[in-house]
């Protein structure tokens, strides 16, 4: 099927905008992504040891005894975020078993990069109280001052180290 | 009065639905705009692409616009629209962090889940990577739990910060997104390349 073009970011951020909105009016609340993850994580981890949780003062929020881990409204949303993707890649001919790269790397070079950059991330998020969706759209268009903070932090410290890794994109 | 959920208009089981329709949305945009592609992401920051930028100031302000319009209107109650509480040292080095495994990975948590779903192997790698990594801050947590707490500074928004009104805040936002978007779009036109399919 004939890839089409990505549509015009404004648009989709007007779309993404709307998307937001509807989950604070009906809501109250925005969106996320890391949350879930953790969830994922901490659940993961209790069934290797449930103890090892119970003892941990951040795993026991998300699974520890008696916590009802997947009972939660980010666990559902990401769950549609997957599908809304597919959809979406579906209908644009864009589902594809590929790896994403620069012309100048493989994409066995491209996996240890992206391992990387994730293990990065995901400290980040939790550190951060949130990621991209949950901190700086959300937050942001709650004008909280963390989330603004963190979104300026988010692009300066991604602009700093661009020239390091610039070999695996361009 | 909005938001329907908080003034008892529905139950949790039905805010879980919500939530699947909401997060299709949000993964439906977010592919549409090509964060499926990890390389649209990255462009962003050797100034190839806007993308992020745009994607992620427009929906802020379209989001925020609505909330005040509708606030003026009397049509939602935002002391009940959760407002993410601030820490800000935390927030401040786990958003430098982030940035950082952004460009090296191209993904954040969100874009790399729609990536998956359409079959990009190297958002597989990252989902991992971000599990272990919140694995890795879990176990260590007890050492840093301290620092994560510093900084708090509970519900606090811009205009509270700065002193000034709702209103005012908002329309400073604007002006800075509308300020980003024009810088934007010159630095593409001076680094950036022809817009192309991946």
């Amino acid at each position: 099927m004939e890839q089409k073009k990505y549509w015009n970011p404004y648009l989709a951020g007007i779309g993404l905008g709307i998307t937001l909105l509807l989950a604070f009016v009906l809501v109250g609340r925005g969106l996320g992504s890391s949350g879930a993850m953790i969830r994922v994580v901490s659940w993961i981890t209790s069934t290797f040891s449930q103890s090892h949780v119970d003892a941990n003062p951040y795993f026991v929020k998300y699974a520890g005894s008696g916590v009802n881990t997947f009972q939660n409204w980010l666990v559902f949303e990401v769950i549609g975020v997957a599908v809304g993707g597919f959809i979406s890649g579906l209908l644009s001919g864009r589902l594809k078993f590929k790896t994403e790269h620069g012309p100048n790397i493989t994409s066995k070079i491209r996996w240890i990069y992206a391992f990387a950059g994730g293990i990065l991330m995901g400290f980040g998020a939790r550190l951060a109280y949130g990621c991209a969706s949950g901190q700086a759209l959300t937050g942001g268009a709650t004008l909280a001052l963390g989330s603004w903070a963190f979104m300026f932090s988010l692009f300066g410290g991604g602009y700093l180290v661009a020239y390091f890794v610039r070999r695996q994109w361009l | 009065m909005a938001p329907f959920y908080k003034t008892g208009y529905f139950s949790e089981p039905t805010s879980f639905v919500i939530a699947f329709l909401i997060g299709i949305g949000f993964g439906f945009w977010l592919e549409r705009a090509g964060f499926g592609n990890a390389r649209v992401l990255a462009a962003q920051f050797y100034f190839k692409k806007m993308t992020v930028l745009q994607v992620m100031f427009t929906a802020i302000i379209t989001a925020m616009i609505g909330l005040l319009i509708f606030s003026l209107f009397g049509w939602i109650d935002l002391d009940l629209v959760y407002i993410n509480p601030t820490f800000i040292w935390p927030q401040i080095i786990g958003g430098v962090i982030l940035g950082t495994g952004m460009v090296v990975s191209g993904f954040c948590p969100g874009t790399s889940i729609v990536s998956c779903a359409t079959g990009r192997i190297d958002a597989y790698f990252y989902l991992g990577g971000a599990l272990f990594g919140m694995f890795l801050f879990g176990e260590i947590y007890p050492l840093i739990e301290g620092f994560h707490k510093t900084g708090a500074m509970g519900r606090m928004t811009l205009d509270n910060w700065m002193n000034i009104s709702l209103g005012m805040a908002g329309f400073i936002v604007i002006l800075l997104a509308i300020g980003m978007f024009w810088g934007g779009e010159w630095l593409v036109k001076k680094f950036g390349e022809k817009e192309t399919a991946q």
